[in-house]
């Protein structure tokens, strides 16, 4: 499967997967039916468009919860309190900021920030064989697998991330000279005893929150059918499947979101979230982001069991799959034609798989049989040793990470004022993260090196388009 | 007295309108579109009246703060915004209002960005840097291209400095809820010059509330140019639609305050959350109102019917008639259910006026929870019905067609 071009590709799935879709897609429609034309800061807080009014009421409370920030327990607002005692930010917005993208921590006095560490150590015991099977990682024993810079009153916070950059330099074949920024990760001001010296460190920002629920909706099939884990046809790529634990259904299943597809379902990636980011327990999360050793975190008050009512979490969850992808710009300019041209020419396109129809999803009518173009295929890829974290999570090593979505990527400098992208927001524009590809992405950077002024900046305003 | 009078008014027009639609046969989509025009420009007229009332009652209040003038202030909010809520219906439909809403009536806020707030009782996100800016007690100047800068600035809707809540906040202050009956208990004080000044920064306040209700007022003067007759503007785009267009646009925007933003983002919410932090007007205890007027305004547009200011009525060609004539039935049963949401909403007037405000009748346990969550029931009820009459109409999707924005 890998290596076919971009049409075989397209066509192969168009056979098996849509038999719905009777027309060429409309490039503007990235998220088929769903899909939003506003071009404002808003561009990633709209509802599907073709939701039925009937239904929005779901959507602007979901909103409501997900906006409006979270307090200590006890409070009269009873529905949001149990805030931490450890977390990141009192609301989802805090970090997903117009439910769009963070960026890394922009000083050491950058008190608040929308990206976060994860922490894990290396599996050594049979216990930890054991946690793996459903964490995906071993947590540090001091203070779990996720750094929380902050606290309620009364409770110490966790520590401070610092992040100190390295600039790389090299240079594209036409001479033209570029810098990379390498990120180096450290913790200070730790609350709770040193750190496990082999403690594995990762940093991610806040990804985007559109089209969720559409990935969703993606057939299993047509993901697998992507998959070559062996790399069977010999052209460097393999794409794997992350296999995750399903709390729901207690059951392994393939990943599908996060940086390193950890996640099976946007219900437990929204609770995942409540829980490690804002410390809100839930049916499916019900204990505490305390470490056995976080006395003070154990001992302060919870805000109800669990924190969060089933009922609001799906509000949010309903949310979170329904917000409409921004509509593609300029599809007719030529230059992001000639810049689509050189994406797939350069391989990029047999990751970054631009199109799928969406199969049957239960409860969500307006997502179902969509022709999208989310521009990844949700698998996971070697990437080199520059963008390893080191840190495995599940079936994902540490040098793996999921293809990232690249809908709605040129709306994120509108809506949210800045250009960091990669895991960690390493990289200060598009081309910056294109360069930072490696492994099995190594080839198709190797031609980025190539191009000429011209034909790369077809390629970023292209991806801009998008 | 009030409301029976109302009840009976409304139960006249149930049985009468049938009759009248089969009186006059010839109700065409124009006709609907030029009078639900009418109705917005006499609505957003008296809304601007009303918010020049408003604003001069704060230049006297300003000019010499005591109880009295503050009073008279907030008695003039109140009726303001009682004339306003019912112009909400012509939001989400129409662009035009949809774009410029935020500018005047934007909420929840962080009122930390705007003046001194009790911290204890003040939450708001983390990751908003100007949750706490205090513009008052800064030193940059007051003017109205600052204070617009703040809308949203760092990308949290929560800051919100100009617009009908800023006022409102700098008239009531924070609702601290001491005693349940009260709502925000600022003191006319902290508008006195020199020494009597309380929690500082008196001048750099009044000048913030001048300014902002200054602003108010010439917003809402563009919003009554894009409806005025026969000029080049947004009325003129609008009658100009295709006839389908501009009806979908009515009911999509009576669909969608009734229930996305209604029933769900203000009354649902807040009923859930159990918190006044989540009500509409929490400063100064109005939520009440709000709710009853926005229903009132759905109710205006479907029944051609509007009682303006001066308490005479504008009525004309309506979108019940035009439904009539397609489906008595759909048009009977979203007037009774237009009717159904309006008295739930009344028992919510009533207790309030009783001296329960919405932010006690939403708290945990309260025995009133049962009377919000009936109007939700009833404007879900509503919304269904609105789906169902512009069906019968002939508008098979109520949502914009994605190309339209192109």
């Amino acid at each position: 499967m890998r290596g076919l071009s971009l049409l075989v590709a397209l066509s192969c799935s168009t056979s098996l997967y849509a038999s719905m879709a009777e027309k060429a897609p409309d490039l503007r429609l990235s998220g088929g039916a769903t899909t939003t034309f506003d071009k404002s800061v808003n561009a990633f807080s709209l509802p599907a468009s073709n939701m039925s009014i009937l239904r929005r009421d779901q959507f602007f409370i979901g909103n409501a919860f997900f906006t409006q920030p979270w307090v200590s327990a006890p409070s009269s607002t009873t529905a949001r309190d149990g805030l931490g005692p450890l977390f990141n930010s009192n609301s989802c917005q805090g970090c997903h900021t117009k439910d769009g993208r963070g960026q890394p921590p922009q000083s050491r006095e950058d008190t608040h920030f929308t990206s976060l560490i994860r922490l894990s150590t290396p599996p050594t015991t049979a216990d930890h064989q054991v946690v793996l099977q459903t964490l995906g990682v071993v947590p540090e024993p001091n203070y779990g697998d996720q750094l929380q810079p902050v606290a309620i009153q009364g409770v110490p916070a966790e520590g401070k991330p610092v992040v100190e950059y390295e600039t790389i330099k090299g240079q594209f074949k036409d001479g033209s000279p570029y810098e990379l920024l390498k990120p180096k990760l450290s913790i200070t001001d730790l609350k709770y005893g040193a750190l496990q010296p082999s403690t594995l460190l990762s940093m991610r920002v806040a990804p985007v929150m559109v089209g969720m629920g559409l990935l969703e909706a993606v057939p299993e099939a047509a993901i697998l059918a992507f998959a070559d884990p062996n790399d069977k046809n010999g052209d460097g790529i393999s794409g794997r499947p992350n296999k995750v634990w399903n709390i729901k259904t207690q059951q392994s299943q393939l990943g599908r979101f996060g940086w390193k597809a950890s996640q099976p379902t946007v219900a437990q990636q929204t609770a995942g979230a409540f829980h490690g980011d804002i410390g809100i327990t839930s049916s499916l999360f019900p204990a505490q982001s305390c470490m056995p050793q976080q006395t003070d975190c154990l001992a302060a008050p919870e805000g109800g069991k669990p924190e969060v009512s089933d009922e609001i979490l799906s509000q949010v969850t309903f949310y979170a799959s329904t917000l409409a992808v921004p509509a593609r710009r300029t599809v007719t300019d030529p230059q992001v034609q000639a810049g689509q041209v050189i994406f797939n020419k350069s391989t990029c396109a047999s990751c970054h798989i631009p199109h799928y129809v969406t199969g049957k999803t239960v409860g969500f009518p307006e997502l179902e049989h969509q022709s999208i173009q989310p521009f990844t295929d949700l698998l996971l890829h070697d990437m080199g040793d520059g963008l390893a974290d080191s840190r495995p999570d599940f079936a994902a090593t540490g040098s793996e990470w999921r293809t990232p979505p690249l809908w709605g990527i040129g709306m994120i400098e509108k809506v949210n004022g800045h250009t960091r992208f990669l895991h960690d927001g390493r990289a200060r524009n598009l081309m910056e993260a294109v360069l930072w590809h490696g492994g099995e992405a190594e080839n198709a950077k190797q031609a980025v090196l190539q191009l000429k002024a011209e034909e790369r900046d077809a390629l970023i305003v292209f991806l801009n388009s998008l | 007295m009030k409301r029976s009078r109302y009840a009976l008014l409304i139960a006249t027009l149930l049985w009468t309108l049938p009759f009248q639609t089969h009186a006059t046969p010839t109700v065409t989509p124009p006709q609907v579109i030029e009078h639900y025009s009418s109705i917005a420009y006499a609505n957003y007229s008296d809304t601007l009246s009303s918010a020049k009332v408003l604003q001069s009652t704060i230049n006297d209040f300003l000019a010499k703060p005591n109880a009295e003038t503050q009073q008279a202030a907030k008695t003039a909010w109140l009726k303001a915004r009682h004339i306003y809520s019912q112009t909400e219906v012509f939001r989400f439909g129409n662009p035009n209002v949809d774009e410029w809403e935020g500018r005047v009536n934007a909420w929840p806020l962080d009122e930390g960005l705007i003046d001194y707030v009790k911290t204890d009782a003040y939450e708001h996100e983390d990751g908003n840097k100007f949750a706490t800016a205090n513009i008052i007690a800064g030193t940059e100047p007051i003017t109205a291209e600052r204070l617009q800068s703040y809308q949203e600035k760092g990308g949290s809707e929560a800051n919100v400095a100009i617009g009908y809540h800023a006022i409102e906040f700098l008239l009531w202050g924070q609702d601290l809820n001491d005693d349940p009956k009260q709502s925000g208990q600022r003191s006319y004080s902290d508008y006195l010059k020199d020494n009597n000044c309380t929690h500082g920064n008196c001048e750099r306040r009044a000048e913030y509330l001048k300014t902002v209700t200054d602003l108010l007022v010439d917003d809402l003067e563009t919003m009554v140019k894009d409806w005025e007759p026969n000029q080049n503007n947004y009325r003129k785009s609008f009658t100009a639609l295709d006839e389908s267009e501009a009806i979908r646009r009515m009911f999509f925007g009576m669909g969608s305050l009734s229930l996305g933003e209604l029933a769900g983002q203000r009354m649902n919410v807040a009923l859930i959350a159990h918190s006044q932090e989540d009500e509409h007007s929490c400063f100064s205890d109005n939520t009440h109102d709000d709710i009853r007027q926005n229903i009132q305004g759905i109710q205006n547009i479907y029944l051609g019917r509007y009682v303006k200011a001066d308490g005479t009525t504008l009525e004309g060609v309506s979108l019940a008639q035009l439904v009539n004539s397609k489906n008595a039935s759909a048009d009977t049963e979203l007037q009774n259910k237009l009717a159904d949401s309006l008295k739930k909403a009344e028992a919510i007037v009533k207790t309030a006026q009783d001296g329960v405000a919405f932010d006690q009748q939403i708290a945990a346990d309260a025995t009133y929870n049962a009377q919000v969550k009936a109007t939700i029931d009833a404007l879900k009820n509503q919304t269904a019905a609105i789906e169902a009459a512009a069906t019968a109409v002939g508008v098979q999707n109520l949502n914009p067609e994605p190309l339209e924005a192109e």
